[in-house]
C-alpha cells in the first residue's frame, strides 16, 4: 500500500483523484454508488453569483468517444449554494471545492468573498474557460490580459486555495498558465472542454440549441495530456490534469506528464463508481512498480 | 449498478427486440415509469449508456423486460445480446406514474411506437391494485404495434395505424374510443407530437394527465443537467424529476 497523500498548493488530498465540476452534481447524487470519503475531492457543479437557467434543450450530443455539452452553467446561485447545498455537503469526509464562474469581474469577486467564509470549502476552482455562456466564462480565459485581471481581483479577496481552470481553446495554453501564476493562483487545472459542434444532416440543423458546445471524453485525452505536459514544464505551481480520463492508466499518464492530481469527468456518466476504481488502480500501479509514494510519479515521464 | 444476465432476447420484428434480463440475486423493487441506463459493450461509436424504460417486471420469475428499438449501433448491439451475456444496468432511475386516488377512476393509457414500453408495466401494476384501464396504442403501421397480447392481459386494447394496417386508420387521438368518453386519468408515452395531442385532449376533457418524456440523456442521475425540460419551476432534469411529468407542470404550447 503506497502513500497516496498529495498536497496541491494549500490543499491536502488523501489521494490525487477528484471529480470534475459538472459531472458529479454536488456529490450526494453519487452516494448510492460509492463511498464519497474515498476520493480526494469533489468539484461541485459550476456556480455563479446569481441563479442561471442555463441553455435551452437540447444540451447534449454524443460523439465518437465522447460527448458535446451545452448546459450553460445552470445553477441556483452562490447564496442558494451557501444556504441550501453547503449544509448537506460540508460534512462529507473529502475536499468540497466550488467551481466558480461569472459574467463580470465584479461577479467573480462578490461570489469569491462569500465562498471565502465557508469553513468546509478549502478552495475554489476559478472557471475562466466555460465555452457555453455568451458572456464571461471562456472570454476571460482566452487572453492573458483578461485572465490576469480576473485572477488578480479574486486573489485579493480569496485567501484559500485558488485553482484556475484553463481553456484549451487558445493558441498557447502555457502563456495563460504563466499569466495566472503571476497573479497569485495557487494551482491550475486543465483542460476544460474543447469547443465543437454536431449536425443532424437529415434535418440540416445543429443538434445543440446553442449550435456549438464543449467536447469531453476520451476523444480529447491526447490533447489534454499534451497541454498538461506543456503547462507543467512552464509553471512552478501544481497542475491538476483532466480530460477524458476513463481509468487508472489514463490518470497515471496525466501524472507522468506532470499533473500532481487529476479530475475524472465524463467517465462518471458511464460508470458512477469509476473514481474509486481509479484510486485503487493507482495504488496497484505504485505497488507494482515499487513506488512508496504517489509523489514519485509526478512528472516522471522519461523523454 | 448491477451486472444482469440475459435470459432471453427476442426479435419482435426487424426494428424492435424484447430483452429479458435476470439476476442470480433478487431484482430490486421497481416502479412503472422508471428506467434503466444500459451500458453498451463492443460498440466503438456508442459512448454513453442508453436510457431505456422498464417495460415489465416479473418478480416471481425474477425478470426485467426492456423493449429495445433499434435506432443506431448501440441499440443494435443490445438487440444482438445472447442468452447468458452480461448486461450492465444502473437502475431503477427516475420517478413513476401517480396512482389515481379512486379505484373507480376511468383510466386511459395512450402509447405510440416504442413509447408503449412503460405502459405495459403501468397497466399490470394498476390491474394488480384493483384498478381497470384501457389502452389506445398507435403506430405508423402494424409492424410498430408491439406486445398487443401482453397488453390485453391488463385491459381492453384499441389500436390505430397511420396506414390503416391494424385497428382504426389515423392517430391515437382520432380513435373512436376517445370520442364522447370522459376519462379521469390519462397517461401517455410516445413521440412528442403525439403526447402533445394527447395532452391537448386531456385539457379539453379536463382529465388529469401525465406524460413520460424521453429527452436525450448522459448520466441519468441528475449530475450533468443535459436532459432538462422547461417547466413552471424552471429547467428540471427529466432523469430525476421525471421522466413522468403532469402536463400542468410543463411549458408546452398546446
Amino acid at each position: 500500500m503506497a502513500n497516496l497523500n498529495i498536497n496541491i498548493g494549500k490543499l491536502q488530498l488523501k489521494n490525487p483523484v477528484m471529480t470534475a465540476s459538472g459531472t458529479f452534481g454536488y456529490g450526494p447524487e453519487f452516494s448510492d454508488f460509492l463511498d464519497l470519503s474515498r476520493i480526494g475531492g469533489i468539484f461541485v457543479k459550476g456556480t455563479t453569483l446569481r441563479e442561471r437557467q442555463g441553455n435551452p434543450y437540447p444540451r447534449m450530443a454524443e460523439t465518437a468517444s465522447g460527448m458535446l455539452n451545452a448546459v450553460g452553467l445552470q445553477n441556483k446561485g452562490t447564496e442558494y449554494f451557501i444556504n441550501h447545498i453547503y449544509p448537506n455537503v460540508k460534512d462529507i469526509n473529502t475536499n468540497i471545492l466550488v467551481n466558480l464562474s461569472g459574467s463580470t469581474i465584479e461577479d467573480y469577486v462578490e461570489a469569491a468573498e462569500m465562498l471565502n467564509e465557508l469553513e468546509k470549502v478549502p478552495g475554489i476552482e476559478l472557471n475562466i474557460s466555460c465555452p457555453n455562456v455568451k458572456e464571461g466564462g471562456m472570454a476571460f480565459g482566452t487572453s492573458c490580459l483578461s485572465a490576469s485581471q480576473v485572477v488578480s481581483a479574486v486573489r485579493r479577496v480569496y485567501k484559500k486555495e485558488l485553482m484556475v481552470k484553463l481553456s484549451p481553446n487558445v493558441t498557447d495554453i502555457s502563456e495563460i498558465a504563466l499569466a495566472v501564476e503571476a497573479e497569485g493562483a495557487d494551482s491550475v487545472s486543465l483542460i476544460n472542454t474543447l469547443l465543437g459542434m454536431a449536425i443532424d444532416s437529415e434535418k440540416r440543423k445543429p443538434i445543440l440549441s446553442t449550435v456549438t458546445g464543449g467536447l469531453s471524453g476520451p476523444a480529447v485525452k491526447p490533447i489534454a495530456l499534451r497541454m498538461v505536459w506543456q503547462v507543467a514544464k512552464a509553471v512552478k505551481i501544481p497542475v491538476v490534469g483532466l480530460g477524458g480520463i476513463m481509468n487508472a492508466a489514463d490518470a497515471i499518464e496525466f501524472m507522468l506528464a506532470g499533473a500532481s492530481a487529476i479530475q475524472i469527468g465524463t467517465a462518471n456518466f458511464i460508470d458512477p463508481t469509476v473514481s474509486v476504481k481509479v484510486v485503487d488502480g493507482i495504488n496497484d500501479y505504485l505497488d507494482r512498480h515499487g513506488y512508496k509514494s504517489v509523489t514519485e510519479i509526478i512528472g516522471a515521464l522519461e523523454v | 449498478m448491477l451486472d444482469l444476465i440475459v435470459k432471453k432476447n427476442e426479435a419482435l420484428n426487424n426494428q424492435y427486440s424484447l430483452l429479458i434480463l435476470t439476476s442470480s440475486e433478487k431484482l430490486p423493487a421497481m416502479l412503472p415509469g422508471q428506467f434503466a441506463e444500459v451500458r453498451v459493450d463492443n460498440s466503438p461509436t456508442t459512448f454513453l449508456r442508453r436510457p431505456i424504460s422498464i417495460n415489465y417486471v416479473d418478480y416471481e420469475a425474477n425478470e426485467l423486460w426492456l423493449l429495445v428499438q433499434i435506432v443506431g449501433d448501440g441499440t443494435r448491439k443490445l438487440s444482438e445480446l445472447k442468452v447468458d451475456d452480461i448486461c450492465n444496468l444502473v437502475f431503477p432511475l427516475g420517478n413513476s406514474f401517480t396512482l389515481p386516488e379512486n379505484k373507480d377512476a376511468k383510466i386511459l393509457l395512450v402509447g405510440g411506437g416504442v413509447g408503449i414500453a412503460p405502459l405495459l408495466f403501468w397497466g399490470s401494476y394498476l390491474k394488480e391494485r384493483g384498478y381497470s384501464c384501457n389502452f389506445v396504442l398507435g403506430g405508423r403501421s402494424k409492424d410498430n404495434l408491439l406486445q398487443l397480447c401482453e397488453f390485453e392481459r391488463f385491459g381492453n386494447v384499441f389500436t390505430t395505424t397511420e396506414d390503416g394496417s391494424h385497428g382504426e386508420r389515423g392517430f391515437v387521438t382520432q380513435h373512436s374510443h376517445l370520442k364522447g368518453s370522459n376519462f379521469d386519468y390519462i397517461y401517455t408515452c410516445g413521440p412528442t407530437p403525439m403526447m402533445k395531442a394527447v395532452a391537448a385532449y386531456a385539457l379539453q376533457t379536463k382529465a388529469n394527465c401525465e406524460v413520460s418524456l424521453e429527452n436525450t440523456m448522459a448520466c441519468g442521475i441528475g449530475a450533468c443537467l443535459c436532459c432538462v425540460t422547461d417547466t413552471t419551476e424552471g429547467h428540471l432534469c427529466v432523469c430525476t424529476e421525471g421522466p413522468v411529468f403532469n402536463i400542468t407542470k410543463l411549458k408546452w404550447q398546446i
